[in-house]
């Protein structure tokens, strides 16, 4: 019994024992820096990214842009780019997916199998994560080229033909976002599965659970807040990515953070850039916001 | 130590999270130097009790005082109070040392290091001085707990449920190690538990509370023979409770009629007003006799019984007997080898004297307080 | 008891005699996970050891992307002979340390402001500081660019744009980690604090902030790597500057120098140093003094 003897039904403003106990008063200053940081370098400039998604597009980067609530901008963004978007988030869900596939057993050898050696491989995935990632990403694309060992090897064993390639294809690609991306699945994952008890696992195995229902009713359900952080740290910044289409693909496999860069830094088409980034940002708040309800952690956040 | 210039009084104290009120309009007196347990299951409001005397959460109404200071919205670092945490809160990333001198030195005491040397010593710590919390058992954790509050000579000692992570064996040698520290250096000690032996064992007095209230006051054993409601009746030991009807007073001994059969109460144990009342005896204070047998023992007799389960725990083998009225009775008889041992389905009477039964008001619940296995913590 | 006793000697005396073996299948399945983990690991080792190889190659030709070719030192002792390798490597320092310190602090004040006190507007925050985090980079730097410019700031894009950027997009990352380590804190241990005579700054300075700093070193490394290896948002606000993500990219258009794999190694090995030594201070600490 931790939670001690008084814990009324339903506190409202303090929570008594344990845990956390909140305190009113001026404390909500401490909020006051941060808040104003994000105020006037994040929802400011989104809200004036809005009103320049409804700029004329007539306009130009040396004449300026006439304000003419053209709505119209975001009909032409989708119009012209709806496979983009398709291309980035297929592209980015199965990363995800393959991700969570690679990344579990990864994170669950630590946890549960590595023994004295737990807090070295622990490392061993956190210190590649300090490496630049565009060095490592280039260096994948001389390994995936195609006179690499790997597209050699594949052809050899004939899984691609003679003269297939694996650089500049969506293999390679979405190999690039699964590899760029592991540490932000793994980590999450390995901290909740680090908090559950082993003991639990025991249990389940002493109560007739084959170890693959072990795993399925008693560890997963448990890691289940790892995997929610996990998919979103993974998902979130992979359909946003434009370097490893860049760097290993070719503009057929460009995803729609590639257009929403070169709308902005080479066309200098503001407002379709604008649209386009609100899209996405919607879109991608819209699917985090669906699935955080949907596996229920909100709280998570 | 007749000195009462340090009792700590509690007056009209009232607290209340949302609609819920934890503690209702609580007044009590603990004299200096004295032993006081709260004794009471989950959320019956001694803790937060506790934690309003200690300062870490501001009564609603009511007021505290210590002699004649009113501590009652004092921080909790400007009280003379000190506290013994549930599971204890001791500083994990200090040394044994550093958690025990914690409080002298924030003082300012200068020779805060003999001193806290010597309480380590005290609460026989000696080698693990250098030691972090995390590398002691449970019961070296307690005593560095105790140690940290003690060596402040605070006027009021609070433990807030200080054994309950120790298994009972080492449960019981703390209690006697408590109490025997209690004794040596005279400090006043509040003791918030739900375990009624260790508030029997170690208090002077116990107050037992139940929904924000006290229920009762009073030294351990009057509590025990003499319970005034249903709730202490079950919560401290368990009691057979007996409906029955008040018919008439003679001399100190109140008749009541236990479904046709009379039995007497001594008119001081009698806390019930009205035509209907429970009676109340403890099992152990019950002797049973063969069916029929001329009784010695107490002059309060119920016949009719009749023998649905022997245990045999040791010391004493307890019996439920099932009365003509359907009511399962518990009667524990010592294991003296004086006595005879019945067997299921035996036929026998039981008795008792009537100083040791008592009279309880029957508006109550007979089964408050009863210990259901879900509150074995 | 005795009986019993006797009992279990007697029913385990069988399999003393006979131990039986482990079957292969058992003890594969009790370690096909850990082998499936080190196998994962080996394929983010792969492009470590590639640029290690490379960066010890001698290339015949300007570019040093290709094969490798002759061993040689000679990467490793010239480090900043191509130009503005480490110029680009000492602006990326300022500019993630600087961005480190600042987000590390104003993400610590807002973590304890929604942890330990109560007021309106709490899940408002909470929404106001998750949306960064569910914002792809590439919006939320051509946002930020889009706001430089017209506030007028696009001449002196740079440093201190450059630290805004950062500041922002680590800045919930240190919320949410500094955040989970004091909700996973006993409040009881302050309470113990002010009981033992430490007031609010005391048992801030004393209980409060040390049991919390794990959290915060943890988000301030995080913060670091975040800031250091950042390539997109930096394209969009860094105007004229180039950070050392911008000169690898950079480099990759150009003739690619083979002191940028020296850096990914020296990189790597630093941070691996770093991580160790950390968690072998953290051990000493919590051993017996």
């Amino acid at each position: 019994m931790t939670a001690g003897s008084t814990t009324p039904p339903a506190p409202v403003g303090a929570v008594v024992d344990g845990g956390t106990a909140r305190r009113r008063g001026w404390g909500w200053l401490l909020l006051v820096p941060g808040m104003l940081w994000l105020a006037v370098f994040f929802v400011f400039p989104t809200i004036q990214l809005f009103v320049t998604s409804l700029y004329d597009p007539s306009g130009s980067y040396e004449q300026g842009y006439a304000m003419t609530w053209h709505f119209a901008n975001y009909l032409d963004a989708v119009k012209d780019t709806w496979n983009l978007f398709a291309r980035s988030f297929a592209y980015a869900g199965i990363a995800t997916v393959v991700c969570l596939l690679l990344g579990y057993p990864l994170a669950y050898a630590i946890a549960f199998k590595a023994g004295a050696w737990k807090y070295f491989m622990l490392v061993l995935v956190i210190a590649p994560f300090f490496t630049s990632f565009l060095l490592r990403t280039l260096s994948w694309r001389t390994i995936l080229s195609d006179q690499g060992p790997v597209t050699d090897f594949f052809q050899t064993v004939g899984v691609l033909p003679d003269d297939g390639r694996l650089l500049a294809t969506p293999v390679a690609v979405i190999a690039g976002l699964i590899y760029n991306f592991m540490p932000f699945m793994t980590l999450p994952l390995y901290a909740s599965l680090d908090k559950v008890d082993y003991r639990l696992v025991e249990a389940a195995g002493d109560l007739y659970s084959s170890p693959f229902t072990g795993f399925r009713k008693v560890t997963f359900p448990l890691s289940l807040p790892g995997v929610v952080s996990g998919t979103l740290l993974t998902f979130i910044p992979a359909c946003g990515d434009y370097i490893n289409a860049e760097l290993l693909g070719t503009p057929k496999q460009y995803m729609v953070g590639n257009r929403i860069q070169a709308a902005f830094l080479t066309e200098h088409n503001y407002p379709l850039a604008a649209s386009l980034s609100l899209i996405l940002m919607l879109v991608v708040v819209l699917m985090v916001v669906l699935y955080v309800r949907r596996a229920g952690t909100e709280d998570l956040i | 130590m007749a000195d009462t210039g340090r009792d700590l009084r509690v007056e009209g104290l009232t607290k209340r999270f949302g609609d819920f009120l934890a503690v209702d309009d609580l007044t009590l007196t603990v004299p200096q130097g004295s032993f006081f347990a709260l004794l009471g299951p989950s959320g019956c409001g001694k803790t937060t009790t506790l934690r309003m005397v200690a300062g870490l959460d501001d009564p609603t109404a009511g007021r505290v005082l210590i002699g004649d200071e009113d501590v009652t919205y004092l921080r909790p670092y400007k009280r003379p109070v000190n506290t013994v945490f549930q599971s204890y809160a001791l500083f994990p990333h200090l040394t044994i040392f550093e958690n025990v001198a914690f409080g002298l030195r924030r003082r300012g005491v200068k020779d805060y290091k003999q001193k806290t040397l010597d309480m380590i010593d005290l609460v026989q710590l000696g080698p693990y001085a250098a030691r972090k919390p995390a590398q002691l058992s449970g019961g070296q954790q307690q005593r560095v707990a105790l140690g940290r509050a003690l060596i402040n000579e605070p006027a009021v000692l609070l433990l807030d449920e200080p054994l309950g992570a120790l298994d009972l064996k080492l449960r019981r040698q703390m209690q006697i190690e408590l109490k025997r520290i209690q004794t040596e250096i005279a400090v006043t000690f509040v003791h918030v538990t739900h375990d009624q032996e260790e508030a029997m064992t170690m208090a002077d007095t116990i107050a037992v509370m139940n929904h924000g209230v006290i229920e009762q006051m009073g030294a351990p054993g009057d509590l025990y023979e003499n319970p005034e409601t249903t709730f202490v009746a079950n919560f401290l030991g368990q009691s057979n409770l007996i409906r029955v009807d008040v018919i008439d007073t003679v001399d100190q001994d109140v008749v009541v009629d236990c479904y046709g059969q009379k039995v007497g109460v001594v008119a001081s144990r009698s806390h019930a007003g009205g035509r209907n009342a429970w009676l109340g005896v403890r099992p152990e204070k019950v002797f049973a006799e063969a069916a029929g047998a001329d009784h010695r023992v107490g002059s309060n007799i119920l016949t009719g019984g009749r023998v649905t389960d022997v245990s045999f725990v040791g010391v004493s083998t307890q019996y439920l007997v099932a009365m003509p009225w359907g009511q399962e009775l518990m009667v524990f008889e010592q294991n003296t080898g004086q006595r005879p041992l019945f067997r299921n389905g035996d036929q026998l009477d039981i008795t008792w004297s009537p100083a040791h039964a008592f009279l309880l008001d029957a508006d109550q619940d007979a089964r408050a307080g009863v210990m259901t296995p879900e509150d074995d913590e | 008891m005795a009986t019993v006793a006797t009992r279990e000697r007697v029913s385990s005396d069988p399999g003393r005699a006979k131990p039986s073996k482990r079957p292969v299948g058992r003890w594969l399945s009790d370690h096909l996970v850990l082998l499936v983990g080190i196998l994962v690991l080996v394929y983010i080792f792969v492009p470590i050891g590639y640029i290690f190889a490379l960066s010890f190659n001698q290339p015949s030709g300007r570019s040093a992307t290709a094969q490798f070719e002759s061993f040689t030192w000679s990467n490793w002792t010239s480090i900043c002979e191509p130009e503005g390798l480490c110029d680009s490597l000492q602006l990326s320092f300022e500019v993630s340390i600087t961005a480190t310190l600042l987000a590390t602090l104003l993400g610590t004040l807002m973590a304890f402001a929604l942890v330990r006190h109560s007021f309106r507007g709490r899940s408002t925050s909470n929404l106001v500081i998750f949306l960064p985090m569910a914002t792809p980079e590439v919006v939320m730097g051509s946002s930020l660019l889009a706001m430089f410019v017209s506030v007028g700031l696009d001449s002196v894009l740079g440093f201190v744009t450059i630290v805004i950027a950062h500041v922002l997009f680590c800045l919930s990352f240190v919320v949410v980690t500094v955040k989970a380590r004091l909700v996973g804190m006993d409040s009881r241990l302050e309470q113990a604090a002010m009981d033992l005579y430490a007031n609010e700054w005391q048992t801030f300075r004393l209980v409060t902030l040390p049991l919390a700093m794990p959290g915060i070193v943890a988000a301030a490394m995080l913060s670091f790597s975040l800031s250091f290896d950042d390539f997109i948002v930096t394209n969009f606000t860094s105007g004229q500057s180039v950070t050392f993500p911008l000169y690898v990219y950079g480099s990759k258009l150009r003739d690619f120098p083979a002191q940028l794999f020296v850096v990914g190694t020296l990189m790597f090995l630093v941070s691996f140093v770093f991580v160790i030594a950390a968690e072998l201070w953290r051990r000493r600490r919590s051993a017996i003094r």
